[in-house]
């Protein structure tokens, strides 16, 4: 294999001999600007994807993501700061658990107005990839600041060193004669709650 | 189990019966035609969407002109990262690194995401002589994995199976390889999904090593990213104890920052959404969250000969968004099997000669599986110039010839054409006997064309080929230059430039043909 | 300003008519273009088959023929596109850089008939006259390869007497493609009939575009199958005037 290395290495040199590499970052277009309908701009694309979005009050988040639950049991990430009765705090539940809860509550890294997007990196308050993956329903808890204008900035805000799940919507195919039909593998009902001031 | 796709016959054979399969035909048209219009919507909300091209373009071009840097630094990084990186100069190499892995953990079973690497290294079925069954779970190649079928479009290898199809397919295999489909299936797709679901979901709950592939590799920070839409992908990303990336060494991004355009790109692209459901990204292990096990292939197969090639390595700047596929007016109506390759449309008619190297007949007719319309540039978010490789590498098929003793037909025509063109003269001594011709023809030939103008019918030899189903007019009795020689330029014809000479009865001024 | 005619091969052998037309047109506007009889081809037919060198001898005469010219018009957009776009990897592959600066000098002259009109002598109006319904294929190479966007349709728009009707899935292409045509005979025809088909759709009598090329493809198939739709060069309508227009039925 060490073979294969240099090898590869070496065809490369030789494809590309007297080729210039530039050493700068290729610049990018900037994104959408950030505004006064950042907010909005953000739970009008979540919605076109056919996720639920509910705005509300700090003391209403509570109840907010109670209502979303479904029957079943809920878990939820260590950290999460919104307090949900009944749920069981994830210790390592296997993927056969995962299985068997209803429904997970979490936070996100950041939010993407433009594409309607939440991403998890999966720290505090979002907890390991399975368990925002295996169970039906996903409840994210979203802050308005967390909300920036476009996928340039989220790259900016998110640290690669972690995992990073972009979320779009619950999970869907255009697989069928190209037609979106929502929910396949990954949770099929997303419910997006946006804390404000 | 599943069919490759060696031994295929050259391009317009194949086209011819793809053409003859109507079913094939609508099932294309319908869903180009969705897609076509999902992705315009979406583009055309950006602005300056040129802009955020010509960054894409110069992202993936920077990327390629340092690759053997970027490929360093990647390494080190996945490594510092606690990955294990593998090298694999061809498909061989690379499915045995995968067996050997999937062995090293007594694993008979591994689920994958789809991937075009793995495809297109033929990797299931290596594992099925290694006695381990690789489970697609992207949807549509579950449908042509249990079809035993193959794939037919870049994002969409089903693209050619209709809902009633899928039904069938679904409804006769499910049962064979684990949790059989309901028996009141319909063919709505919601429900086909929803059974999809219930099928594959022990075989992700239950699987100890995932394979994947990668849309991008990025060096600065060893981050592999996978951008998908049903969860498939989340599934064998993060269930698995082992995960396996076998990544083409073109996927690779310098920084971090410079996936942004990529990632703005892709999705309107591809599946003509702002943003694809889900894409993942890690960077090696993560403790306690994910595989703890993590293994990337860095893959050659071909890529460095298309790097070698200066006008086609452009071609290595593919982001395989599928966009070519869903405009090209070729595609369209042959789909993608008669490109006998797992990447078809106009990307695959340059990717296939450019990897694989000219020479065999098949490849060779790849070049010219094209009108030179345009579109597939057109669309292209990283500004592959599709139509100047193809014409780069029909010139490439056409040197490779050019000693043979005893030449084609078609090289001693052109070789004819040219030389007749490089004197005016020449042209018009050929001319002057395509005209007699013509003064045949409009005695004998049929007058169908609306208008009056002579026109050939069926022609023998190589004729035949234009005249199977076009008319085509016969030649005038003078060519424009004859004529305007003989009246300087109309001037020496009373001014007469209406298309007749001044001594002819009728007038026919429309050209008809 | 010394305009020069390249009336195109496919034109000067086949359809010399729309030569003539684009003759009688550039007179009504004032232009008293040339012809230079040195010219051959673009090299375009051979370039596109994949005879790089094959195609050399027809850049040479093509820059011979219209050096000293101010602007070079020709009835086609896909020769425009070679000439523009694809001699100077011609001139390039002869490794000849006599005439790369030739090429140079001469490719940015080239307009297609519809540029010429519209952006160097200013007309969309060019008094022309033709009583029929129309409908119009923007071919490949003017619309993607040039980017002639709408002038065609501008300067059809503003004959009298003519009525246009909407072709359907207008931008996609007919399936000529040079020796595609021939090369991959059955998907030519395939895509050629889609098109041949949305010109029936349209009730229009005539159609028209900017390449014979494309027109004697589409209008073949449009002739076998006795659809009774007549093909015209764009230059032949827009030559057309009153005193013409009864030779048109
Ligand atoms: S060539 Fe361009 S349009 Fe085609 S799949 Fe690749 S990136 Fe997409």
């Amino acid at each position: 294999m060490a073979d294969a290395r240099a090898d590869i290495l070496a065809a490369v040199r030789a494809a590309l001999a007297g080729v210039e590499a530039s050493v700068d970052p290729a610049a990018s277009p900037p994104g959408v600007a950030a505004g006064p309908g950042t907010l909005d701009l953000f739970c009008e694309r979540v919605a076109d994807y056919r996720a639920v979005v509910q705005r509300c009050g700090p003391e209403e988040v509570a109840a907010t993501v109670a209502a979303a639950l479904p029957e079943g049991d809920v878990v939820v990430p260590e950290g999460l700061p919104v307090e949900v009765e009944g749920a069981r705090v994830d210790d390592g539940l296997t993927a056969l658990e995962l299985d068997a809860v209803a429904a997970v509550v979490t936070g996100c890294a950041v939010a993407v107005a433009e594409t309607g997007t939440i991403v998890l990196d999966h720290g505090p308050g979002q907890g390991r990839r399975a368990i925002s993956l295996v169970p039906d329903v996903h409840v994210c808890v979203v802050r308005a600041d967390q909300v920036v204008p476009d996928v340039p900035d989220a790259l900016a805000a998110l640290d690669p060193a972690r995992p990073l799940t972009w979320v779009s919507g619950p999970s869907a195919t255009s697989d069928i004669e190209l037609d979106r039909v929502e929910g396949v593998h990954g949770p099929r009902t997303l419910h997006v709650v946006v804390v404000e001031g | 189990m599943s069919r490759t796709f060696v031994g295929m016959p050259a391009f317009p054979v194949a086209a011819r019966t793809a053409l003859a399969d109507t079913q094939l035909r609508h099932n294309l048209a319908h869903a180009t035609g969705v897609i076509r219009d999902k992705r315009a919507r979406v583009v055309a909300e950006v602005d300056g969407w040129e802009e955020l091209r010509l960054a894409g373009a110069a992202v993936k071009e920077r990327a390629l002109h340092g690759l053997d840097e970027h490929l360093l630094t990647l390494e080190r990084k996945l490594t510092a990262n606690g990955a294990t990186v593998h090298w694999a100069r061809d498909a061989e190499e690379a499915c045995a690194v995968v067996a050997q892995v999937a062995k090293a953990h007594g694993a008979d079973e591994v689920v994958k995401v789809k991937s075009m690497a793995t495809a297109e290294i033929g990797l299931n079925e290596a594992l099925e002589a290694e006695g381990v069954a690789a489970w697609e779970t992207d949807l549509a190649e579950l449908i042509v994995q249990l079809g035993e079928d193959l794939p037919s479009h870049i994002l969409v290898p089903a693209i050619h199976r209709n809902r009633a199809e899928i039904r069938e397919i679904f409804l006769r295999r499910m049962a064979v390889v684990g949790r059989p489909a309901p028996d009141d299936l319909t063919d709505e797709p919601a429900v086909l999904a929803a059974a999809a679901r219930e099928h594959l979901r022990e075989k992700f709950l239950r699987a100890r090593v995932g394979v994947s592939g990668a849309n991008f590799a990025v060096a600065e920070t060893g981050t592999l990213v996978v951008v998908e839409s049903e969860g498939n992908g989340r599934m064998c990303l993060t269930l698995p104890e082992v995960l396996v990336s076998v990544v083409g060494i073109e996927k690779v991004v310098p920084t971090w920052g410079e996936l942004d355009p990529l990632l703005r790109l892709l999705p309107r692209s591809s599946t003509g959404e702002r943003m694809n459901p889900y894409t993942s990204t890690w960077s090696g292990v993560t403790p306690g969250d994910g595989p703890q096990e993590v293994h990337v292939i860095l893959l050659d197969n071909g890529r460095t000969r298309a790097l070698a090639d200066e006008v086609g390595r452009q071609a290595l700047r593919c982001i395989r968004c599928s966009a070519c596929l869903n405009v090209c007016p070729v595609y369209e109506r042959v789909g993608g099997h008669a490109y006998g390759s797992v990447y078809p449309g106009p990307i695959g008619a340059i990717l296939g000669p450019l990897m694989r190297g000219t020479g065999d007949p098949q490849t060779d007719s790849l070049p010219y599986a094209s009108s030179l319309c345009g579109a597939c540039f057109e669309v292209c978010p990283v500004r592959i110039d599709i139509p100047e490789v193809l014409v780069h590498l029909r010139s490439k098929v056409v040197d490779a010839h050019r000693d043979e003793p005893v030449p084609k037909p078609e090289a001693v025509a052109m070789r004819g054409t040219g030389w007749a063109f490089g004197d005016a003269a020449r042209l018009g001594l050929a001319e002057r006997a395509s005209g007699l011709v013509g003064r045949v023809m409009g005695r004998l030939g049929r007058s169908s064309l609306p208008g009056g103008r002579r026109a050939a019918g069926r022609l023998p030899g190589p004729g035949a080929a234009w005249t199977g189903a076009r008319d085509l007019p016969a030649p005038p009795a003078e060519s424009f230059r004859q004529w305007w020689a003989r009246t300087d330029g109309g001037r020496a014809d009373g001014g007469r430039t209406d298309g007749e000479r001044a001594d002819e009865g009728h007038v026919e001024e429309a050209r008809d043909g | 300003m010394k305009v020069a005619l390249q009336v195109t091969c496919l034109n000067d052998a086949l359809f010399p008519d729309v030569g003539k037309a684009v003759v009688t047109l550039l007179r009504r506007l004032g232009v008293d273009v040339d012809f230079p009889e040195a010219q051959t081809c673009c090299g375009q037919p051979m370039v596109n088959t994949g005879y790089l060198d094959e195609a050399v001898p027809a850049v040479r005469r093509f820059v011979e023929a219209f050096d000293g010219y101010d602007a070079v018009v020709t009835p086609s957009g896909s020769c425009a596109g070679s000439a523009r776009h694809q001699q100077r990897l011609i001139a390039a592959r002869a490794g000849d850089p006599a005439l790369a600066s030739a090429v140079e000098r001469t490719s940015p002259l080239v307009h297609e008939l519809s540029e010429f009109l519209v952006d160097v002598l200013g007309v969309t109006d060019v008094g022309a006259y033709f009583p029929h319904t129309v409908t119009y294929h923007p071919t490949c190479h003017s619309l993607r390869m040039l980017g002639v966007g709408d002038r065609p349709r501008r300067l059809l728009e503003a004959v009298r007497g003519l009525r246009l009707r909407e072709l359907p899935a207008a931008r996609e292409c007919c399936g000529f493609g040079g020796t595609f045509a021939v090369k991959n005979a059955d998907t030519s025809v395939a895509m050629g009939s889609d098109k041949a088909r949305h010109v029936r759709e349209t009730g229009a009598e005539v159609l028209v575009a900017g390449d014979s090329s494309c027109l004697v493809h589409i209008g073949g198939l449009l002739s076998r199958q006795r659809s009774g739709v007549r093909t015209m060069h764009l230059a032949e309508v827009l030559a057309s005037t009153e005193d013409r227009a009864e030779a048109v039925r």
